[in-house]
């Protein structure tokens, strides 16, 4: 009976309760949320979801559909940063020029003045010869960033910042000069996707682009897990980032492995970027904006993971969209809040990020 | 003469270390450093902290920041190459320590290196000469014991081919029992015609692989002894090693 009484006093110690505080608040504040969210929301703008089941679906598609978005512009990074450690403050205004990059191709290919085409008069070449070429040319402009400043600095943190940062600056001013101003323009998706479908679940009526933008974020990240598990240039980087010097002692031109993941990687950015501009649009600041969405997912979900880098895409697209739709009608601006509390709450707990590796 | 390492000539020595230097930021590490080796197995022996494997590293092409001198190989200059080439030219390099990657299975150590080079060791006759790697083929190179680890490492350094294998204390931390079979591999290797220089702490294991010994003293190769020479010479040994004599 005393065993038990001491039991107990242990488990009422200050200093442990102290201690389990922070995760308690937090259960707590899930707990609330989900309460929120099932059966309560009031003053929001479709209520609770045992109400109305159809909008917390298209909610849920709706936030996959916006990791998939965050996914492919943060895998580049994730590559580049998260991966070869190298801080490629520049990840942003990649992303900036390669979706200036294909508007101006998709109005050369659809000979548009510098209007929004309609997607009716838009094909499947004259998106996908854009996304490509915009890609290939950051591609390009990464691998010359790369060999030019970068190779050198070889783990040398503050450098890399300082030298890419100064890169960003100088791609968002020439952006400016030479890209309409630097303002807000679209692409257009190919008429035949331009739809809603049926999914046949309460009734829902749901964007065909969305759909194909969830499949292109799966179908990159499925690309990627090959690549890097399952082919030879896949383990040689994986070598790499472990013990660069040892894999080069083992025959292996590592400079060259990493210059074709820092073209990879930038090229993501660019694609990414034609993916969005053709969903909203891309204009002058959008560089920092999703420097910083990069970052986040790279840092929630954990360096040197494509693992990590899906599920820091998939929490934070969910959180921001749910945050969206469930706030109180007269504060949904505050969702993006509700990302950096992920963000504060991740790196309370776990540091490394969900899938990181300690060190 | 041609062995099977595709190498014909005798008379020509297969490395040739002159005058070399290595210096760590202003720490002169090496002095001069001056030896040839042939085809027969070699030995460095020396203490802790006597420039062993600062030699080891500046003769593959790792971390030293400035070294002169020369490092021929077959006749080709390699100081001052990158890594990749000196391998590519054919010395194989079995690290202090292992250094395997811990990102990859056994299997993709062996699978990631180019191979070729003009030999012919293959992924398959690595795992006939270590079937203990075979059965372990989907492990991460952390779930090794010990020997299976330092199998890898030497597996994986002859999938490059290498005409010359330089080894950096293989037998560090290591069940005598492994360490006798690893001495085993090794000799047949030799046997075969494959160029061994071994840096070695543990003076059993280097004299049963070398006979031909160089003493390295404050990074200088301070006396070249032989193996016979060396057993019988618990002075020597001492001097050199700073271990107490083998008992035999």
């Amino acid at each position: 009976m005393s065993d038990y009484a001491a039991t107990v006093r242990a488990q009422l110690d200050p200093t442990r309760i102290l201690r389990l505080l922070p995760l308690g608040i937090t259960l707590a504040a899930s707990a609330f949320a989900l309460v929120w969210v099932l059966f309560w929301a009031p003053h929001t703008n479709f209520g609770p979801a045992i109400d109305h089941p159809d909008q917390f679906f298209i909610t849920l598609l709706n936030g996959i559909y916006f990791a998939a978005e965050l996914f492919i512009v943060a895998s580049g990074f994730a590559l580049i940063f998260g991966l070869m450690r190298v801080v490629n403050m520049a990840h942003g205004s990649f992303y900036l020029l390669g979706g200036f990059i294909a508007y101006d191709m998709q109005q050369h290919m659809a000979r548009g003045g510098d209007f929004f085409i309609p997607s009716s008069s838009i094909n499947a070449w004259e998106w996908i010869v854009p996304a490509l070429v915009a890609s290939i040319c950051i591609g390009a402009l990464g691998l010359v960033v790369q060999q030019v400043f970068l190779r050198w600095n070889l783990g040398q943190d503050l450098r890399q910042a300082l030298i890419t940062i100064a890169i960003s600056v100088i791609i968002a001013d020439q952006v400016i000069t030479h890209f309409h101003q630097g303002l807000a323009r679209g692409l257009s998706w190919p008429g035949f996707i331009d739809r809603f479908v049926n999914l046949h679940a309460f009734g829902i009526q749901y964007s065909l682009i969305k759909l194909v933008v969830t499949a292109l974020g799966v179908g990159v990240g499925v690309l990627l897990w090959l690549w890097i598990y399952r082919t030879r240039t896949g383990m040689i980087i994986r070598a790499g980032v472990d013990d660069r010097q040892m894999a080069s002692a083992l025959g292996v031109n590592i400079q060259k492995t990493f210059a074709i993941v820092f073209f990879v990687g930038s090229a993501l950015a660019a694609f990414g970027a034609t993916v969005v501009a053709s969903q909203g649009n891309v204009a002058t600041g959008q560089d920092g904006a999703w420097l910083l969405n990069a970052l986040v997912v790279v840092v929630v979900g954990g360096m040197g993971s494509i693992f990590g880098a899906v599920a820091g895409a998939l929490l934070y697209g969910l959180v921001f969209q749910f945050a969206a739709s469930y706030l109180p009608t007269s504060a949904t601006e505050y969702a993006v809040v509700f990302t950096f509390i992920l963000l504060a709450l991740v790196l309370g707990f776990r540091p490394q990020g969900l899938f990181g590796k300690p060190g | 003469m041609t062995s099977i390492w595709g190498v014909a000539t005798v008379s020509e020595p297969l490395l040739r270390v002159e005058g070399l230097n290595a210096f760590y930021g202003s720490a002169h590490v090496l002095h001069d450093v001056t030896f040839e080796i042939g085809r027969e197995p070699v030995a460095i022996i020396g203490r802790n902290g006597m420039g062993k494997t600062t030699l080891c590293v500046t003769l593959v092409g790792l971390t030293p920041p400035r070294a002169s001198g020369s490092v021929r190989f077959l006749g080709r200059e390699l100081l001052g190459r990158p890594p990749y080439k000196i391998t590519q030219a054919g010395v194989g390099y079995v690290p202090q320590g292992r250094r395997l990657f811990p990102s990859l299975t056994v299997d993709e150590h062996l699978r990631m290196i180019t191979g070729s080079n003009g030999g012919t060791w293959t992924i398959d006759r690595v795992y006939e000469l270590f079937p203990r790697l075979a059965e372990r083929k989907r492990h991460g190179g952390a779930q090794l014991s010990g020997g299976e680890q330092q199998m890898l490492a030497i597996g994986r350094a002859l999938i490059t081919n290498p005409k010359l294998l330089l080894m950096d204390e293989p037998s560090e931390g290591l069940a005598p029992t492994v360490i006798e079979a690893m001495v085993e591999t090794f000799k047949q290797l030799a046997e075969e015609g494959l160029g061994i220089l071994l840096i070695e702490q543990n003076l059993g294991v280097a004299t049963s692989i070398a006979d031909r010994q160089l003493v390295m003293v404050s990074g200088e190769i301070a006396a070249e002894t032989t193996g016979t020479q060396l057993v019988s010479d618990p002075e020597a040994q001492r001097r050199y090693l700073g271990v107490e004599p083998l008992a035999n």
